[in-house]
């Protein structure tokens, strides 16, 4: 950059070129600094100070207030302001004064920048960015001395070890990650239908009612939750079992069941999906009665239970698993093995 | 007494004399004959099941046939009960506006004793549900709220969301909101299922369960608002919608503000 096309050159505010025919493309500069009127105006600015410190004063007695409301009102107490409608008292008292607080801080140091911080029109310049000639080249100069000193290049058991030590650093984070937690094993594969063998069925238990099922109990066009019988609301890893094991029963009249093996599976065109979904495991159970499709509220997936729980539309990558039920001698509805594939998400091991 | 039998021979006489004995056969048979009211209630049954046939044939035969056994355009109504009806028709779903993936709710046209007639004739045609009654969807235990609320996060949030409000299913189809929805109706659409929503009968289902979840759905409607916005209680997008365009566009326009506008004293 010429010295000439520098803004100081061009002398104080004020004093620019202007363009002439033989010169059109002339530097304007800067336009002429004008004060403002806390610049020139000392009532002004006693004024403008007091303002700013009314905006703190009043964000310090918002805090206090907000305090002062923390302690005094009762967290029941439901009161009527008018566009909002009956509202909690505490709630509102609390919001209003924290947002008073943030927002005078915040308005105060605006107005004091405003009106009273200088203001001065101050030119930045932009330099390029890479360095001169004379210094990169001293820069490689000395690199390469550098590196002809430490014989990198020379001693190849230095070089060789020094980018496998390198290498094997990450290593470390992958150990501290594996603190983390066990591997989950096997846990992926089963659910707590694993329970139930051919000899030993496990009955279902309905959600709702937290009783076994019979068969007739489930009507055409009717959804029921199930979960396996042993597991209790009240037991310490409920909510991670339920995860697994949540079963949606729905019956289908056998004529419209497109998928003779899923038909098999199923006990009198009864059939038990996992509940959960093969994509990234959404509890998935909005049923449609008349067209047989589940569709997953996350991402749309859409299984056809009629069809083999097969995917039609969205992201998911797999069918739902379904479960193998029948009948035991008193009529209740039971399973008689795990699923057939892992449920839920896809994962790398799974088949 | 002589007046009486001095005009015994009056034309007229004979009919009086029948007359009188036909309230008296009559009295005695109320006053005697074992009450048989059921025999009565069938009466009135088959009444309106009469009734209900012709109120049919107009309102829903073009596409239920005449018999309710169903055509192309519509199912056959044989064994869906009473309540069914009760439900399709107070709420204006039923005679549908038009054909399409979802029967919207309309404007009722049917008066209640028109739509008792018509269910009637339907639950005439298999056995089906029948309508409730307002003891079983009306709830008395306060407990009920918060039962119901369990169960309605178990069934039916997962479409018609945690705060009631409906929400879309696959190729048009929606959950309607049950914002101001009659108890009796929500009760019956938990009985029979009305068009793509699952039905839950009473045996997997019991019906103190569902009177549970009717009193949590009617006090989603009159709880108070704790505080804020509730921006449809639709969850996530009506809140980032809401903080995008009003948190986030307030800021910028500000800040916009703050750097196009300093206080200069004007040359004036």
């Amino acid at each position: 950059m010429s010295e000439d096309k520098l803004p100081e050159s061009h002398g104080s505010a004020g004093q620019h070129e202007v363009a002439t025919h033989g010169d059109p493309f002339a530097d304007p500069g800067l336009p002429a600094h004008e004060p403002r009127r806390t610049d020139i105006d000392e009532r002004a600015a006693k004024r403008a100070e007091r303002q700013v410190s009314l905006m703190f004063v009043v964000s310090m007695l918002a805090t206090v207030g907000f305090i002062a409301s923390y302690v005094a009102i009762d967290a029941d107490k439901i009161v009527y302001i008018f566009p909002l409608g009956h509202v909690s008292a505490l709630n509102f008292a609390l919001g209003l004064t924290l947002g008073v607080a943030l927002f005078c801080i915040g308005a105060g140091a605006v107005h004091w920048a405003r009106t009273l911080m200088s203001d001065h029109e101050l030119p930045a310049e932009r330099h390029p960015i890479e360095a001169d000639d004379e210094v990169r080249a001293d820069v490689i100069e000395q690199f390469k001395t550098g590196a002809a000193e430490s014989g990198f290049g020379r001693r190849k058991m230095i070089r060789n070890t020094l980018i496998g030590s390198m290498a094997l650093v990450p290593l470390s984070g992958v150990v501290l990650l594996r603190d983390l937690g066990p591997l989950p094993e096997d846990k992926l594969q089963h659910t707590g239908w694993d329970l139930a063998t051919p000899e030993h069925p496990l009955p279902l238990v309905n959600m709702n009612t937290n009783k076994p099922m019979k068969a007739e109990d489930i009507v055409v066009g009717s959804l029921t939750f199930a979960k396996p019988e042993g597991l209790e609301e009240d037991d310490e890893f409920f909510q991670q079992q339920i995860a697994k094991d949540a079963l949606m029963l729905v019956r289908i009249a056998p004529e419209n069941i497109k998928d003779k093996d899923s038909a098999e599976l199923g006990f009198e065109g009864i059939l038990a999906y996992s509940k959960i979904c093969t994509h990234v495991g959404c509890p998935i159970s909005l049923y449609e009665q008349q067209t047989h499709h589940a569709l997953c509220p996350c991402h749309q997936s859409t299984f056809d239970l009629a069809d083999g729980a097969r995917v039609i539309f969205g992201p998911a990558g797999h069918p739902l698993p379904q479960l193998k039920i029948t009948t035991n001698e008193e009529g209740f509805l039971v399973a008689t093995g795990d699923f057939a594939e892992p449920v839920g998400p896809s994962f790398w091991e799974r088949s | 007494m002589k007046k009486l039998s001095a005009r015994r021979r009056h034309p007229l006489a004979a009919l009086v004399v029948l007359l009188l004995a036909l309230a008296a056969t009559g009295g005695l048979y109320a006053a005697f004959a074992p009450a048989e009211k059921a025999q009565a209630d069938t009466a009135a049954q088959s009444l309106a099941i009469d009734e209900g046939k012709k109120l049919f044939a107009v309102g829903c035969s073009s596409c239920h046939g005449l018999n309710g056994e169903g055509s192309s355009d519509g199912p056959s109504l044989v064994g869906v009960g009473s309540a069914a009806v009760d439900f399709q028709v107070a709420t204006g779903r039923m005679p549908a506006q038009q054909p399409g993936a979802q029967v919207p709710k309309k404007k009722n046209i049917y008066s209640q004793h028109e739509i008792d007639q018509l269910a009637a004739f339907v639950a005439s045609l298999g056995p089906g549900p029948v309508a409730p009654t307002e003891k079983q969807y009306t709830s008395t235990n306060p407990d009920d709220v918060a039962a119901g609320g369990e169960l309605f996060r178990t069934n039916c949030a997962q479409c018609h969301n945690f705060a009631g409000q409906g929400g879309a299913l696959t190729q048009g189809k929606y959950a309607p909101s049950l914002e101001g929805v009659d108890a009796k109706h929500i009760y019956e659409a938990m009985q029979t299922g009305p068009q793509n929503m699952p039905s839950f009968p009473d045996t997997t289902m019991p019906e103190e369960q569902k009177r549970q979840i009717v009193a949590f759905v009617r006090h989603l409607d009159e709880e108070p608002n704790p505080g804020g916005l509730t921006l449809g209680s639709l969850g996530p997008v009506t809140e980032g919608l809401f903080g995008w365009i009003f948190g986030l566009g307030v800021l910028i326009a500000v800040a916009i503000w703050v750097a196009a506008h300093t206080t200069k004293a004007r040359k004036s």
